[in-house]
């Protein structure tokens, strides 16, 4: 009885999927899979190389600084990175009064002592980065109307992240003539910046790396675009996962002994287990 | 382990082979306990105090608005800290009592930083069992001996807090600080 | 379960004596899995796996209580606590990366578990009950994990709870109703965000629970083997202490370095990206996916695209991703060969590796692709497969397959021979 319901009931689903796959392929065969021109044009990060790749990975302390110094002169004054103190600057090579001294440097939200009024004062090193719009709506008012994503954790928010940062970065170019050819449609707007790296391929950022020398580094490195692309990117990794360091150097030990007790486990296995095997 | 599978082997009961044997099955138990007891270590340490509230265990106070005889809260690791301007005459009746009678023997002087013995600067924590005292707070009782009082289990403290009656053990705590400037102390 | 040559418990120190007068929970573990329990000696490696889902289940239980001493579970601050636990909380980041690596690893132990069940008939008489408990269990960690994933409240936490809840809403009449009172509200937000963080605290209890009495089950007729053959002797077990206790030993071992080694230097890999940018009720990723161990079904779920008669095709697809779960609940009597081990049934055996495994890959591949085709159409013909496999295939196949020659006993596969055999023994 229950084999004789179970052949109707799968008769029954897989009538079902059957109609659904014959619908879909005639439906295909007839239509084909539609091109866009995301699917033409959006390309793939280009190769990144940080210090921090990999399972030996250990961040380059000094780019993270130069990579905060891009943030702060250029991406600060739109994009927030609210996840970060600036006590956590100590991590990358900051000592306590170079991180108070850069604390002091951002004006954070605060309450006038004796009128309770909002205002502002200058952060503490327990302060976190404050955000440089008030909310979502004056940010997109102030920006064509795209908000400015947090930068926190974007190496981690999107795939292939600190490559996807370089990318985009120094990706911009003009529309390809051919894109135009193809897809008359698609002319990036007014008001909007292509790149292929972006998913949509027209982005409201204006390209915010503008010219060789636009920060002058500390550390006598030549700032050029691509080295401040890269130098920010490494810094959006470390404040994505600022831990990278300890967990890779935690790693190995683990899995070194652990290694060493599975052997030891095995051996054991084989000599109490070795009598069993013959009769 | 080791003997279970041992039982089962008489054959193999004399010489280097059996000693062989115990030594790998007690090694992997070893290993497998001492495993078992470092995981212990992050589970037991991730209750300790978190980065961001370590970050604020110190704090910076603007004392130039207090005049002499006031007192504020300030807030030191999410517990008050009572700061007071003591007057000379609150200052002589402290250095009146002879130390040696005290049930927690301690100076003013030994409280306070040189120069600054007129800034008393104490935890705003009972030493009985946690209670904030009474007496910082404008119009507040301040205790018979005119400093703090406590008024979960009567504990009285005097002008440089000290404990003189009640259940407290000890002199209301005076936390780590030093003075940045005169009108800025910093607290841990 | 006892076999009658049972190593009994018999505690030698007299506290352990007293003890055992008063509350024999010694000789309870001794009898379930200790020295007191024959388990059949031809165990292969996929018998490992039931112990390490007991190690995942406990990883899992203990580092979630860490991480809820944390967490947060409000719509307002949970991201931020999360991140919280991420950055400052001492160790926070290896708690929170073994908990949400952990859940992938359960299941990657659970699916081998249940394979390893399909292949070998260990769903069979007379361990039905153990199967269906078993099924219950899957069905828990589902929930449970689902509902974990919405905690962080990242984006596909937000629209994972939305949809999966919404799946709901195909139910004619009182489908929306049900949504909403799942919910608490028209959309997933705190009240949805709080049920979901409390009933997933309590399922992995529940778990718990249902996995006492899967084992209990289990314990009654004792552990079947890859012969499929029933033991018969004694010299076809060994005492599950030392032998097997040991042979699990090394196996969780090496499972543990595989964890870690994921754990430590790829813990995002099995994740999604968009979960790290905070819930936004307002913009639906462009590519929405569950995690990978749903992915064979959200897969199922995909394709039904056309409506089949008055069929709705949203429902059918709900009504067969819960089918597809469902009818593993009648296995025990949808396949009737007597006997229970895939290495004895040459059809059987091709239907399980050229047709059922790489159906269930399609599946995997297909539930995390595009929805768009040609992906469509590869998961409508693996699904189509997979209805038939279970509802068609197999209960024809166990009526008209003739099974190859099975060994006397246990002892005589692993051995080549058994003098029981020759002196005419049977069990």
């Amino acid at each position: 009885m229950i084999r004789i319901l179970s052949l109707l009931v799968g008769l029954f689903f897989t009538a079902a999927l059957a109609w659904s796959f014959g619908n879909g392929a005639v439906n295909f065969a007839r239509e084909g899979k539609p091109a866009t021109v995301e699917s033409a044009f959006h390309e793939h990060p280009k190769a990144l190389h940080l210090a921090s790749d990999g399972p030996f990975g250990k961040f380059d302390k000094q780019q993270l600084q130069r990579g905060f110094q891009v943030y702060k002169e250029v991406c600060a004054a739109c994009h927030s990175l609210r996840l970060v103190a600036f006590r956590d600057l100590k991590a990358i090579g900051y000592n306590d009064d170079e991180v108070k001294a850069i604390a002091a440097g951002f004006n954070v939200p605060g309450l006038d002592p004796n009128t309770g009024e909002a205002n502002t004062r200058p952060g503490l090193a327990t302060d976190y980065f404050p955000m440089p719009f008030a909310n979502d709506i004056a940010a997109r008012a102030a920006n064509n109307n795209a908000v400015p994503p947090d930068l926190s954790l974007m190496t981690k928010a999107r795939h292939n992240g600190a490559a996807y940062v370089y990318s985009l970065l120094t990706g911009y170019q003009d529309q390809p003539a051919e894109l135009l050819k193809t897809f008359p449609d698609a002319k990036t707007p007014q008001g909007l910046h292509y790149n292929p790296y972006f998913a949509n391929l027209n982005l409201a950022m204006a390209p915010p790396l503008t010219a060789d020398g636009q920060v002058t580094y500390g550390d006598g490195t030549k700032a050029t675009k691509d080295q401040m692309a890269k130098d920010v990117a490494a810094f959006l990794v470390w404040t994505a996962e600022p831990k990278l360091d300890k967990r890779n150097q935690t790693g190995w030990p683990v899995l070194g002994f652990l290694l060493f007790a599975t052997i030891l486990g095995y051996l054991s296995y084989r000599t109490i287990w070795a009598e069993k095997k013959k009769h | 382990m080791a003997h279970d599978a041992g039982t089962d082997t008489p054959e193999l009961t004399a010489g280097d082979g059996v000693r062989r044997r115990d030594f790998i099955n007690i090694a992997a138990a070893s290993a497998a306990g001492v495993g078992g007891v470092v995981t212990l270590l992050p589970l037991i340490s991730q209750m300790a105090p978190s980065a961001d509230v370590l970050a604020e265990s110190s704090v910076e106070i603007d004392i130039s608005q207090i005049k002499p005889g006031q007192a504020i809260k300030g807030v030191f690791r999410k517990q008050p800290v009572f700061i007071r301007n003591l007057t000379p005459a609150e200052v002589a009746e402290a250095n009146k009592v002879p130390t040696g009678s005290l049930r927690d023997p301690q100076s003013l002087a030994e409280r306070t930083k040189p120069g600054k013995e007129n800034w008393l600067i104490t935890m705003g924590v009972c030493t009985h069992l946690g209670c904030v005292p009474l007496g910082a707070g404008e119009g507040e009782v301040k205790g018979e001996f005119g400093g703090y009082f406590c008024p979960c289990h009567g504990s009285h403290y005097d002008t440089a807090a000290r404990i003189r009656k009640g259940p407290a053990p000890t002199n209301l705590e005076v936390p780590e600080y030093a003075f940045n400037s005169d009108t800025v102390v910093k607290i841990g | 379960m006892s076999f009658p040559w049972a190593n009994e418990y018999k505690p030698s120190h007299p506290f352990m004596q007293w003890m055992d007068e008063k509350l024999p929970l010694p000789r309870f573990v001794y009898n379930a899995i200790g020295a007191g329990y024959p388990v059949p000696r031809n165990l292969n490696y996929w018998w490992n796996f039931g112990i390490l889902a007991l190690v995942c289940l406990t990883l899992q239980i203990v580092t979630g209580i860490v991480l809820a001493m944390h967490y947060a579970a409000n719509a307002g601050v949970a991201f931020d606590s999360v991140e919280h636990i991420m950055r400052d909380v001492n160790w926070g980041w290896l708690m929170r990366y073994a908990h949400a690596n952990g859940a992938s690893a359960f299941f990657v132990v659970i699916y081998i578990h249940i394979f390893r069940g399909f292949f070998y008939g260990s769903y069979k008489a007379p361990r039905e009950m153990v199967w269906l408990l078993g099924v219950v269990i899957f069905l828990l960690m589902m929930a449970t994990a689902f509902m974990g994933y919405v905690l962080p409240w990242g984006q596909m936490s937000f629209w994972g709870a939305k949809v999966i809840t919404g799946l709901f809403g195909a139910i004619p009449l009182v489908g929306e109703p049900i949504q909403q009172w799942l919910l608490g509200g028209f959309a997933p937000d705190n009240a949805a965000l709080n049920r979901f963080f409390s009933l997933h605290y309590l399922l992995p209890f529940v778990i718990i629970g249902v996995v006492v009495l899967h084992i209990w089950a289990l314990h009654i007729p004792g552990s079947s083997n890859p012969t499929g053959v029933e033991v018969k002797t004694e010299s076809d077990t060994v005492p599950f202490h030392p032998y097997f206790i040991v042979k699990d030993g090394w196996a969780v071992g090496a499972f543990l370095f595989l964890y870690c080694a994921v754990l430590f230097f790829a813990p995002n890999m099995l994740g999604h990206p968009d979960n790290y940018i905070p819930a936004n009720p307002m913009s639906t990723p462009a590519h929405i996916v569950p995690e990978w161990y749903f992915w064979p079904f959200y897969a199922i779920l995909r394709a039904f695209t056309f409506d089949f008669f008055f069929i709705p095709a949203k429902l059918m697809g709900v009504l067969a991703m819960f089918g597809s779960i469902l009818i593993w609940f009648f296995l025990p009597w949808l396949d009737k060969s007597p006997v229970r081990s895939g290495h004895y049934r040459p059809t059987f055996r091709k239907f399980f590796w050229f047709g059922l495994i790489p159906t269930m890959l399609v599946l995997f591949y297909c539930g995390g692709a595009p929805a768009e085709e040609p992906y469509v159409m590869f998961s409508q013909i693996a699904s189509l497969y997979y209805f038939a496999h279970f509802l068609i295939i197999l209960p024809i196949v166990s009526s008209i397959e003739r099974p190859d020659p099975l060994p006397f006993s246990i002892t005589e596969a692993v051995l080549g021979h058994d003098d029981k055999a020759a002196l005419g023994t049977t069990a």
